[in-house]
């Protein structure tokens, strides 16, 4: 008796890898991407050239790298409107520093810095003051923006002072043929996941989006936890902001506009769920990926550029109806 | 036996609201008191005294023969008093191992990193669960999971902080009859390793079939406590509603 206990105990579940793996929505959505780069290179002759695939992943990179963070704010049970609005105030902060003569590192750490302080903010007024946080986040887009604007005073920025060339080097340029903000989206994936799946931080973070109360009930510090998932957000958007920056070769205040909405679309297509509790570092980059492959394709293939809403819109709902159909099959 | 904690002359004002009134009770190393009363009859109040979500107005609360005064629940789980909430507080998104380490992570060194040992979790949680005689698995998602099976995670946080006592917040309230039994049979588990239990249920039946002792709160007042054995469920419904006066 006592044997058969504790085998059933020590058993674990009777599924093979193959059927773990097909029960994933970002195998479903990697899949689909795949199977539409492959049917892109077949129609046509420009999607398979270096060229064209250099565009496509450095394009889908900055979305990604801000997926990231919004998949994690995300799995906390919360949402973060303000991501497009950090881009561009870290741009303009980046932008306008250099142009008055600071090297790179010291821009990029006050774009940084500016991006933290909005995700800080949120953080408090969510966490502290108890707010929700489509409503705090919404309110720092129009601020943040309005600050980009006032910092701007509404003016392109395309000189860049003494380290002009090596700003461009970042964001538009790649070693061993790979873009760099390719590179950053590959590392910052690598340690997320290692985050996500191996530390306290990762853990507590799916605990809080699980059941918040449990999580302040074991003790779990989740006022602390909120913040510095909102300011990890913000990072990722700082991150993003000056990679584009040096990609463009110039700071326009449109920069960013409605990117926290192509940016959620990817986290959710990459099955991060807005309950909170669910998404992986992967979905969201896969989530990016198909969005820049759906973009490219059409212009590819020669079709109107009004239709990209419509399928981006069909993915979201089929890949949340996907998750739907998969909870029910799991329940049954 | 061993008085595990005692409760003297504990009474609780809300402002002019008398919630509690000269409680007196006590609970022994490995006894399961049943604690009885209608919906405001003072249970969750007196609860949560005990936990050290409140400080009683006058009254005394001792722990092993020690008098303790809790300003908060964090004192009161130090002092080894775990409560069971009725929604049991578990992530569904996590896995049973998770749940049972929540908040107190086991971890190791990888270089100068601290990663998450669930190896050992694991291992330790199944343990667990095997001196619970509950079939559950550590790596399962506790979404998955039965009644009993989520009740049995719950219990497992108790055992890994080493309670001495464990408040029990209607247990069996939402739960199949199957899963009542087992869930009982947890109790039972928890008083034969020296563990006092309170079990604070509307469930007669329940109460009955598990306590050593029953204690029926009225309108803030301790009306009865008497071992089981002597009582009858006519009795104690009798005690709830006021049928009958005191026993």
């Amino acid at each position: 008796m006592t044997t058969t206990l504790e085998q059933a105990i020590g058993q674990s579940q009777h599924r093979s890898v193959l059927s773990r793996i097909m029960s994933l929505q970002v195998f479903w959505i990697f899949l689909a991407a795949v199977l539409a780069c492959g049917a892109l290179s077949v129609l046509t002759d420009t999607f398979a050239t270096e060229r064209n695939l250099f565009n496509v992943t450095r394009n889908f990179a900055f979305v990604a790298i801000i997926a990231i963070g919004m998949t994690t704010v995300i799995a906390s049970g919360g949402i973060d409107l303000s991501v497009g609005a950090s881009v561009v105030l870290s741009a303009v902060v980046v932008g306008a520093t250099m142009e008055a003569g600071f090297p790179l590192w010291a821009a990029a750490l006050f774009a940084i810095g500016a991006a933290l302080l909005v995700g800080l903010v949120n953080g408090i007024l969510i966490a502290f003051v108890g707010m929700p946080p489509f409503v705090v986040t919404l309110g720092m887009l129009s601020f943040a923006r309005s600050m980009a604007l006032v910092l701007s005073n509404n003016k392109m920025i395309y000189e860049f002072g003494p380290d002009h060339d090596l700003l461009l080097w970042l964001g538009g340029g790649s070693t061993f043929g790979i873009p760099h903000p390719v590179i950053v989206l590959v590392i910052l994936t690598a340690v997320m996941s290692f985050v996500y799946n191996w530390t306290r931080w990762g853990q507590h973070v799916f605990a809080i989006g699980g059941n918040e109360n449990a999580a302040v009930l074991t003790g779990i510090p989740v006022r602390g936890m909120k913040v510095s998932v909102y300011m990890f957000s913000a990072f990722t958007a700082g991150i993003a902001g000056i990679l584009m920056v040096g990609w463009l070769g110039s700071v326009t205040t449109n920069l960013g506009t409605a990117m926290e909405l192509t940016v959620i679309a990817a986290a959710v297509i990459g099955g991060a769920n807005l309950a909170g509790g669910e998404g992986t570092v992967f979905g969201a980059v896969v989530g990016a990926l198909l969005i820049e492959v759906i973009r490219n394709s059409l212009i590819l293939l020669g079709i109107s550029t009004f239709w990209q809403g419509a399928f981006i819109g069909c993915f979201i709902v089929i890949a949340v109806a996907f998750d739907r159909v998969r909870s029910w099959r799991g329940q049954g | 036996m061993v008085e595990r904690l005692k409760l003297t002359g504990i009474s609780k004002h809300f402002g002019a609201i008398r919630a509690l009134h000269d409680v007196s009770l006590s609970v022994r190393e490995g006894e399961v008191l049943g604690l009885m009363g209608d919906n405001g009859a003072g249970k969750s109040t007196l609860v949560k005294i005990i936990a050290g979500n409140f400080r009683p107005s006058s009254g005394d609360i001792e722990l092993d023969g020690e008098s303790r005064d809790f300003h908060h629940p964090k004192d009161a789980q130090r002092a080894g008093i775990e409560i069971v909430y009725q929604d049991l507080a578990l992530c569904d998104n996590l896995t049973a191992a998770s749940n049972v380490y929540l908040g107190r992570e086991l971890r190791r060194s990888l270089g100068p990193l601290r990663i998450i040992d669930y190896g050992r979790m694991h291992r330790r949680a199944g343990e667990l669960f095997a001196l619970l005689k509950s079939e559950t698995r550590p790596r399962d998602l506790v979404r998955k999971m039965s009644g009993g099976q989520r009740q049995a995670v719950a219990i497992a946080r108790t055992l890994l902080a080493d309670a001495k006592v464990v408040l029990m917040d209607e247990p069996t309230a939402a739960i199949s009859v199957r899963q009542v039994a087992e869930v009982l049979e947890l109790i039972r588990r928890l008083r034969d390793r020296g563990i006092s239990v309170i079990l604070i249920s509307h469930r007669t039946p329940d109460v009955f079939g598990v306590s050593d002792r029953i204690a029926v709160l009225r309108r803030g007042e301790l009306v009865a406590c008497k071992p089981t054995a002597n009582s009858s469920p006519e009795e104690v419904t009798g005690l709830i509603t006021g049928a009958i006066e005191a026993a």
